[in-house]
């Protein structure tokens, strides 16, 4: 088993964020698919993250705002998850429930061991 | 908006009724190595509890006001601890406590009815690990399952708060050294692991059924809490061993005969003067549908002759009609089996019933251990009686002396001293 980094961008669910059904309905997939994971002892870790963020760059530590909160370069979260190679991961990653958004996003990394 | 009064008394019965639950759930999501943790978050919530219905009045559903808050509790402990060594959620069933994606959903899941018996069920079984004393097993579950207080503890096993504290201290500190887990235990041990919590479970019942504590002969909650707690057994397709069912009928037939051994002063009432109409006929029943379900398997337990025994008892209309062939038969069955010298005083009773007190008094002398003995008070009662049939009242003056100087009960006292006066006729 190897580990996997998911990155999730956009899907934030605006669309449905004003019905309380609809939400429930959303968030209890994402617990479907992580507890698909938990019961299968691959589950890692995985967590949501604010809006608000900062950059810092370079040798002179150039501080900035961002990253933009609109688009694709928004990443709303990670799970960590363990699989057997990385096309499993990929076949993992495309039951997650963002994808139900038509701008979300998963991007789907293998965490490198060092030598 | 309610007085102080009716809120504490609302709170001390919610305690006792919930906080078993709770302590169970909460162990569960902590762990047993963090019990402690698991209590404070109930003490917590009940003391919320009574500042928040003071000011703001009682909620239509208390108990679940307590559990969501209990609940909330949880998670904020939760997310300080996650990280914490002393807490290790890596376990499929509690590793989605870690992430804010599934937190929430999966506290709530936690908390389902079918699922909090489970817990409770393994509380007991983890309770009554080998390696920890009966007595402290009791004490443990009346803490932690049953809802008593220290001193409530303490007054009814007649010891001190502090011997309490400290037997607390000490079976919370094995289940670290031993990092024990809640779990229902493997096929393989289950038999003998049901039958340690039985053993817990018969002995709380019998601190209701016949306190020895001098304000009140019999304990009602304790007995109810014993019931309780053995139809968590029969309730989990897991644990349903005949014996399980065997004790729950035994136990009903006792309880269903409990308004009768009391008169309204308090005092004691042999079972040859109870009242036959006061005893719980459905209580009866019910113990009847236990002893046929405790009819199968390859072996028969103490407890189902027990009960059989039990069973006799409530059958018959009067003291007279008794059975007592049956019985005997029963309870040479029983020292058979399961030999104790508390069984054979018992056998000797009846022997007095069918054979007369010369026999009964040969049985005594040929009980195997009977050196155990020599500090139960029923033992010289019996010899007491004993003497008085065979019309030698001076013996039987002293026997009964003796038993008084051999209990602590003032009811108990009370009637073997009436006994002394019979004498004198």
């Amino acid at each position: 088993m190897k580990e996997y980094l998911f990155l999730f961008r956009g899907g934030d669910g605006s669309e449905i964020q004003h019905s309380p059904e609809k939400w429930k309905i959303h968030m209890d997939r994402w617990m479907e698919w992580m507890n698909e994971l938990a019961t299968k002892n691959q589950f890692v870790s995985a967590q949501p993250l604010t809006a608000t963020g900062m950059q810092i760059t370079g040798i002179k530590k150039i501080v900035s705002d961002g990253p933009y909160l609109e688009g694709k370069e928004y990443v709303g979260g990670y799970l960590v998850c363990l699989a057997e190679n990385y096309h499993a991961a990929v076949e993992i990653a495309r039951d997650c429930p963002i994808l139900e958004f038509e701008d979300g996003v998963v991007e789907i990394r293998e965490i490198k061991l060092q030598k | 908006m309610n007085t102080g009064h009716n809120i504490y008394q609302l709170t001390d019965h919610l305690f006792r009724q919930d906080s078993g639950r709770m302590v169970s759930v909460l162990t569960k999501i902590f762990g047993l190595e963090n019990l402690e943790t698991a209590e404070d978050v109930v003490q917590q919530t009940f003391l919320a509890a009574i500042d928040s219905w003071t000011l703001k009045g009682i909620p239509d559903s208390p108990s679940d006001w307590l559990f969501l808050v209990a609940r909330n509790k949880a998670i904020d402990i939760i997310r300080k601890n996650k990280h914490s060594v002393s807490y290790d959620f890596s376990d499929s069933e509690r590793v989605l406590l870690t992430s804010e994606y599934t937190l929430a959903t999966s506290m709530e899941n936690l908390w389902k009815e079918e699922l909090i018996k489970d817990d409770m069920l393994r509380m007991m079984f983890a309770s009554c690990q080998p390696g920890i004393s009966p007595e402290n097993q009791i004490t443990l579950i009346l803490k932690t399952l049953c809802g008593f207080s220290t001193a409530e503890i303490a007054k009814t096993l007649l010891t001190s708060e502090d011997t309490i504290s400290k037997r607390l201290y000490r079976t919370k500190e094995f289940f670290r050294e031993h990092k024990v887990k809640l779990e229902i235990p493997s096929v393989a041990e289950l038999k003998n692991r049901t039958n340690a919590v039985l053993n817990s479970i018969y002995l709380l019942f019998n601190e209701g059924y016949n306190s020895f504590e001098s304000e009140q002969l019999i304990r009602k909650d304790l007995i109810t809490e014993a019931l309780t707690l053995c139809k968590l057994l029969i309730d989990n397709n897991h644990t349903q061993l005949p014996e399980v069912f065997a004790l729950m009928a035994l136990m009903c037939f006792h309880a269903a005969r409990s308004e009768s051994r009391l008169t309204e002063e308090g005092d004691i009432v042999l079972l040859h003067y109870q009242d036959r109409s006061k005893w719980d006929y459905d209580m009866i029943e019910l113990g009847n549908c236990y002893m046929s379900r405790a009819a199968f398997g390859n072996e028969i337990s103490p407890y189902h002759l027990e009960a059989a025994i039990a069973f006799e008892h409530c059958a018959a209309s009067n003291f007279d009609k008794t059975n007592w062939k049956r019985i005997l038969e029963l309870y040479e069955w029983l020292c058979k089996l399961s030999p104790s010298p508390i069984s054979e005083l018992n056998k000797a009773v009846v022997i007095m019933q069918v054979e007369g007190p010369e026999k009964a008094l040969e049985s005594l002398q040929q009980i195997p251990d009977g050196k155990k003995l020599k500090k139960f008070y029923l033992y010289y009662s019996l010899l007491g009686e004993i003497h008085a049939r065979l019309k030698h009242p001076d013996k039987a003056k002293k026997y009964f002396e003796t038993a008084i100087q051999n209990t602590q009960s003032e009811i108990e006292r009370k009637i073997l001293k009436e006994k002394i006066t019979c004498l004198a006729n």
